[in-house]
């Protein structure tokens, strides 16, 4: 009996809040809501109405019509003393809704206030109300409950009103929550700055912002209250002469063996109003995130087909470790599918290093993912073929496939810090592959990962082995991906970014790594990069790509030459500028490559599609 | 570590004292008559008199308070005011069957609420569909409702499993296990429902982490990548979710002891607290919010075990 909203969802929902344009015409929309809303209508008015639709009177016994059959008199039959059920049924509405309501405001008028001031001005008093609250909402409520009817009367109101008080810390935690997290937003800042006094802050700024969580919590509070009130008056503590749907589930309790269908009706009110309460607030939230992810959405834009640029003719098939042709990558959005790779072909050969260079946005790493079956679900993929060392991989099944991952094909990400998994110790994360592929014994693992961490330039390997990821640093963490990635003697190492996160003094380092365990190895490698100067220091060949397409392909020493490609020119120019890649080319390029940036991201918006799937997280 | 456990301990104390006194007051500065109540209405004056010195009754309230504290704290919860039963015997005679119900039902949401909460994140689809909606409606409709729909299909009409009573553990194992099955059942509906809620959002999140990626690109096995390091990375949040609805399960077992005829804590809550039976509503608040402490203190620890950045700083 406590709300399951977690403070983090009501955060994003409260920041997403905040460009809330026609929330009330996205609920509208959804059926869910529309129902219901309506059903909610329909109980309120029918005991708002209730003398209106019933000439009984809901107190009124009779012993004579005790436990009486549905008749023209009893519509709905007579309960274990002869009260008309249909009248209990919608004063019992009344008791219900309003105890609810009042428990409610009672929530709010305490948590709203305190909240806003808690986590607006902190200090003693978010100390304090932090406290009680936390107090608060470990007591188990119905106990106080019993306790408050018990020495102040069996009063429905004032045990609501107490509840209200019982759930005002859920009220208060959520709206301070919210409050710090805008508090720091700029323009918060920006209006404190310039002078504006707090209440008007607090009303211009805040206010606005925790209005919509605010609404679904009581949505969901309003459910709580009505099931914590039946239940008090199921176990008879409660006003004997108000009708309520608890206490009717008391009599027919009371009944169950003779008239158990007597549950019926109460029940079903119970359930359908608390059950409504719930979908409404759900439905409120979903519509919330709706308006929050349609800001993210990518544009739809026909991307302009670059013309490609070959300079040599490309290798035999036959002598490549990898061959990709035809890899076309695309999700699902909004607008319909968003195609982000298009016709990619590449092959890299045995002891050859890749460079697959282009903007952020251009579909490197996707190709990347693509030839590790790593794409989430919601990525439609398709191939003309996908060779590695002879083999088609577009046809392998999961099982399969993780016999080359890691074995085979290995791959180091970009951002260090986020690629290991927090909860496991380092030494952990390495053995697992090893003993997994090379079926060793758990102190040949250990050996062996200790061997590899000494290799990559670990200082003391020992110590990095039994850390957790958080102990370590960045440059760290990539060496220990980078022994990761090369503890099987992989055929072929797909790098994406590996140094883009890391300190320049770093990066020189970690590159030196990855060029001499390739030479130490003969690895295939495919680096994907922004950097050409990266391209120069250890690539052989290079493949350019731009929004999706791959628009040139050469060895390296040809294409520093002579780029052909203009997006290729000015790639390069921009490196030699030693400027930021993106921001001269936003102004040249199509302006579609700025949608397809954003595409690469929209994994959350997890729609399925029933095209050929890649072998992913399913 | 010990820090830590020390804390939690000390502030669970307060917590028991702060409600103890607070329950203490509203009992004794609010309200009916008790005295009245258990002499009866025929009875004269003297004898209210008499009774009300013999409990105690006419001493200041704090006095009365200190006297009830000091022999709590030596374990004495005194006796009742109606029945004169030793308030520590009854509640060592009653806390086998609500801990049973209790405990039975938080196994039964931290494995169901994880099951459904998995399975929901990993095939997505339909399935995901009808978790997410059980999980509303498990929220939504009150425990004490599903208990009377079990109580009579499938106790009364089906017959499967036992409406009413109790059987101790000591007498039959598989009478204890079948006397309690539907009361922790339909106790936990509720909090399976927001825990297989928070076990999917946070599975859903976990998988979609660069190093599951990572974890996938290194060939490690499905089951290994999802029970091992998913599961383990997502297990926190739904920990933290699965301690707030256990203070529930504590309340909601009030309810449903009534509806399974069950003699518990809960159902001792309910006569003594409609009775004013001071003694008694004493004893079990501070029973009752004592076991809350005591799980969220398991479940501190357990949280620590699995987050390794709380556990080392």
């Amino acid at each position: 009996m406590t709300l399951p909203q977690s403070e983090e969802t009501a955060v994003t929902a409260a920041v997403a809040a905040h460009g809330r344009a026609g929330l009330l015409r996205r609920l509208l929309r959804s059926p869910v809501a529309v129902t219901c809303l309506v059903l909610l209508a329909l109980i309120s008015l029918a005991s708002l109405f209730a003398p209106l639709l019933t000439s009984q009177d809901p107190a009124h016994t009779s012993l004579t019509e005790s436990l009486a059959p549905m008749s023209g008199k009893h519509p709905l039959g007579g309960d274990g003393v002869g009260r008309d059920v249909l009248a209990r049924l919608l004063y019992g509405g009344r008791t219900s809704l309003l105890g609810a309501l009042l428990a409610v405001a009672v929530a709010l008028v305490i948590g709203v206030p305190a909240g806003l001031v808690a986590g607006y001005y902190r200090k003693w008093f978010d100390a304090v109300s932090s406290w009680l609250a936390n107090l608060l909402m470990a007591v188990p409520a119905i106990i106080v409950l019993l306790v408050v009817m018990s020495s102040v009367g069996q009063n429905t109101y004032i045990a609501m009103a107490v509840f209200g008080v019982l759930m005002s810390p859920g009220v208060f935690r959520l709206i301070r929550a919210s409050v710090i997290s805008v508090r720091e937003e700029l323009y918060v800042d920006a209006a404190r700055v310039s002078g504006l006094a707090d209440p008007r802050i607090i009303r211009r700024h805040i206010l606005p912002v925790v209005q919509a969580p605010t609404i679904i919590q009581a949505a969901q509070m309003l459910g709580l209250g009505i099931v914590i009130q039946s239940g008090l008056e199921f176990l008879g503590l409660g006003s004997a002469t108000q009708a309520s749907w608890g206490s009717m589930l008391n009599d027919a309790f009371a009944n169950i063996y003779n008239k158990p269908e007597l549950m019926v009706w109460p029940g079903a009110a119970l359930a359908v109003t608390v059950a409504a309460f719930g979908l409404l607030g759900n439905a409120l939230r979903d519509a919330l995130d709706g308006t929050a992810t349609r800001g993210r959405k990518p544009r739809s834009g026909t991307p302009r087909k670059p013309v490609v640029v070959k300079h040599s003719v490309p290798p035999e098939a036959t002598d490549a470790l990898l061959a990709l042709e035809g890899l076309t990558v695309s999700y699902p959005t909004a607008e319909g599918e968003k195609t982000v790779v298009d016709g990619v072909s590449l092959t890299v050969r045995r002891g050859e290093v890749l460079g697959l260079v282009g903007e952020s946005g251009s579909g490197k790493s996707q190709t990347a993912f693509a030839v590790l079956g790593l794409l989430p679900p919601e990525a439609s993929v398709s191939t003309r073929q996908l060779v590695f060392d002879g083999t088609e991989l577009g046809n392998l099944g999961r099982a399969e496939m993780n016999r080359y991952r890691g074995r085979r094909i290995a791959y180091v990400p970009q951002e260090p810090m986020s690629n290991l998994d927090p909860s496991f110790r380092i030494g952990a994360q390495l053995v697992e592959p090893v003993r997994r592929h090379l079926k060793l014994s758990a102190a040949e693992a250990k050996a062996k990962t200790l061997a590899l961490l000494e290799r990559v330039g670990i200082a003391d390997p020992e110590r990095v082995f039994d850390a957790y990821p958080h102990q370590i640093s960045g440059g760290m963490a990539q060496r220990v991906l980078i022994a990761g990635a090369v503890s099987c003697e992989p055929d072929l190492l797909i790098a994406d970014e590996p140094t883009t996160a890391l300190d320049v003094t770093v990066q020189a380092e970690v590159l030196d790594l990855i060029r001499s365990l390739q030479r130490e190895r003969n690895m295939g490698v495919i680096l994907v990069t922004h950097d050409f100067g990266v391209v120069a220091d250890i690539c052989d060949r290079v493949t350019v790509m731009q929004t999706g397409t791959v628009v040139e392909s050469a060895p390296v020493r040809e294409l520093f030459a002579g780029p052909r490609h203009p997006y290729t020119r000015m790639l390069l120019a921009s490196t030699l500028e030693d400027a930021e890649p993106r921001s001269p080319l936003s102004r040249i390029v199509p302006a579609s490559v700025a949608g397809a940036t954003k595409v690469a991201g929209v994994t959350d918006t997890a729609v399925p599609t029933n095209s050929a799937h890649q072998e992913g997280p399913a | 570590m010990i820090v830590f456990l020390v804390r939690r301990i000390a502030a669970g104390l307060v917590l028991v004292l702060v409600i103890a006194t607070t329950t203490f007051a509203l009992m004794g500065l609010t309200g009916s008559d008790p005295v009245r109540q258990i002499v009866g209405q025929t009875a004269t004056q003297q004898q209210v008199t008499a009774k009300s010195a013999e409990l105690g009754l006419d001493q200041p309230f704090v006095v009365r308070y200190g006297h009830w504290l000091a022999d709590a704290v030596h374990g004495n919860l005194g006796s009742s005011w109606f029945s004169g039963e030793s308030v520590t015997t009854s509640l060592e005679n009653k806390l086998p069957v609500t801990l049973s119900i209790v405990l039975a039902a938080l196994l039964l949401s931290a494995v169901l609420s994880t099951v459904l909460g998995v399975a929901a994140a990993v095939r997505r689809g339909a399935l995901d569909q009808v978790v997410q909606l059980l999980a509303v409606l498990g929220f939504a409709v009150p425990s004490f409702l599903v208990a009377l729909v079990f109580a009579v299909v499938i106790g009364v009409d089906l017959g499967w499993l036992p409406a009413t009573g109790y059987v101790p553990l000591a007498d039959s194992a598989g009478g204890w296990l079948k006397s309690i099955t539907l009361p922790a059942l339909s106790l936990s509906v509720g909090a399976i429902a927001a825990t297989a809620q928070q076990v999917r959002g946070s599975m859903v999140d976990v998988l979609r982490a660069d190093y599951v990626r990572t974890l996938r690109s290194r060939g490690i096995s499905e089951r290994s990548l999802l029970f091992r390091h998913a599961l383990r990375n997502a297990a926190p949040a739904a920990l933290t979710v699965l301690a707030l609805q256990f203070i529930g399960l504590v309340g909601g077992a009030v309810v449903v002891e009534k509806v399974f005829g069950l003699n518990g804590i809960g159902s001792e809550a309910t006569s003594a607290g409609s009775q004013g039976d001071t003694p008694v509503v004493m004893g079990v608040v501070v029973v009752m919010v004592a076991l809350v402490v005591v799980v969220n203190i398991l479940m501190d620890l357990a949280y620590g075990w699995l987050n390794p950045k709380v556990r080392v700083g």
